[in-house]
């Protein structure tokens, strides 16, 4: 069954033709050609296809295109100011150095930026259970942890003191 | 993933309609279970009709000694929630330990509820606080409701609409969780109603269910050591890749004295 779709992606109206099966994810990066948001797993596991529907973090490989259609999408893409100026998690990533291979990073900066919203002043143990459905192969969990809770405090008008362990 | 029809209902009887007018109609909510169960072809309904739009199904609200929460009330709002904080804050940690923070922001109550997965937190929720499930149909005593392996009391085209939980004195949930999955290797509610008692097991078998005899020996006396002794025979719990029947049997009693422990502190 092919649906017509329309949504808010990034602050700009998109529409498409797409199966009644169509991922978002897919919608996204097939129909859209926005690769940013990744697939890693394809089952809900490891969040790096994560992105914001209607401001909140959701894994867009299990949300179909046509649930999305009529809302306000944010992915990675849609971060960063036009001028190309870092989105202030971003730039906490970037500072903490805060991916490896970067695969997990989009997912990671999308959860980051949900967590910063629902739980500011979050300390370092409950950021990491926030974490708990975004995977990084690499491990590099500490540097996440840090720029996560830099940029929380960034987005939040407060300072960062510095990983607990220094 | 099959293709499908997809439908978005308008209101409630218009979902029924569309439900019963199927081949082999199902209702997709937030989608945690059923869209995972698609892509695996585990399921491969002819049509799928989508509840999100239908008025009326989500939010909290408190009527004398009942929070009654929306089928459509997903898993975040209801861990957030300051009505379920102060009222039965042993369903806002269960909801808050449901997956993972991405999908409490899609999976839905009555989704949960209308799966009846085994090893779900939510049908311990609703058992354990003595819940009414209301249905466009009639309401179902928690009891009634779960029936089985991924089975209820539903009928074909009976769609859930609010989940009506009784407001206990006070109400502890634990689980062993699966640090994979997230899911309750055995999750466990205490809930004490004035002088009587409701534990409720979910995970451990194939369906969720009460201990009767814990419930009778902390109705005499609400103490952690009055049920210390009381096991809930292996031969009827699951025994899977996870864990065996017998060790699952020793975490309940185990979960039920520190929920116990916790509730009469």
């Amino acid at each position: 069954m092919r649906i017509d779709v329309k949504m808010t992606v990034n602050g700009k109206p998109v529409s498409g033709s797409v199966e009644a099966r169509t991922l978002l994810v897919q919608f996204l990066r097939e129909h859209l050609r926005m690769t940013g948001t990744h697939v890693g797993c394809d089952t809900s596991q490891c969040g790096c296809c994560i992105v914001h529907v209607d401001g909140k973090a959701i894994k867009s490989c299990t949300m179909l295109a046509v649930q999305a259609a009529g809302t306000s999408i944010t992915t990675i893409e849609g971060l960063a100011a036009p001028d190309g100026t870092l989105h202030p998690m971003q730039d906490a990533f970037r500072e903490h150095h805060g991916l490896q291979c970067g695969f997990c990073t989009p997912g990671m900066v999308m959860i980051g930026v949900d967590i910063a919203r629902r739980l500011p002043g979050a300390d370092e143990k409950t950021v990491r259970h926030q974490l708990e459905g975004n995977i990084c192969r690499c491990t590099g969990y500490q540097g996440i942890v840090e720029a996560i809770m830099d940029g929380s405090a960034r987005l939040n008008g407060t300072s960062y003191e510095g990983p607990s362990h220094a | 993933m099959h293709d499908f029809l997809y439908h978005r209902a308008a209101d409630l009887a218009d979902a029924v309609a569309k439900l019963t007018a199927g081949e082999d109609a199902k209702l997709i909510a937030g989608g945690m279970t059923l869209l995972p169960a698609l892509k695996l072809r585990l399921s491969a309904p002819s049509d799928l009709v989508d509840l999100a739009d239908v008025p009326g199904l989500k939010g909290i609200t408190r009527a004398g000694r009942e929070l009654v929460v929306g089928a459509m009330t997903c898993h975040a709002d209801v861990a957030a929630s300051e009505m379920v904080r102060s009222a039965i804050p042993a369903l806002a940690t269960l909801a808050e330990g449901i997956g993972d923070p991405a999908v409490r922001h899609r999976g839905t109550i009555g989704g949960s509820v209308a799966n009846a997965d085994p090893a779900a937190d939510y049908p311990a929720g609703v058992v354990g606080l003595d819940a009414m499930v209301e249905t466009t149909q009639r309401r179902i005593a928690a009891d009634d409701f779960f029936t089985g392996i991924f089975e209820t009391a539903l009928e074909p085209g009976e769609i859930i609409t609010a989940v009506h939980f009784k407001i206990p004195d006070r109400a502890a949930y634990l689980k062993f969780r699966h640090p994979a999955s997230g899911y309750a290797v055995v999750g466990l509610m205490v809930a004490r109603f004035g002088q009587s008692v409701r534990v409720a097991v979910t995970g451990a078998g194939p369906s969720v269910f009460r201990i009767a005899a814990m419930e009778e020996a902390l109705q005499r006396r609400f103490a952690p050591d009055e049920i210390a002794d009381i096991k809930v025979a292996a031969t009827s719990l699951l025994g899977d890749i996870h864990c065996s029947a017998e060790y699952r049997s020793h975490l309940v009693t185990v979960l039920a004295r520190r929920a116990v422990a916790a509730l009469a502190a």
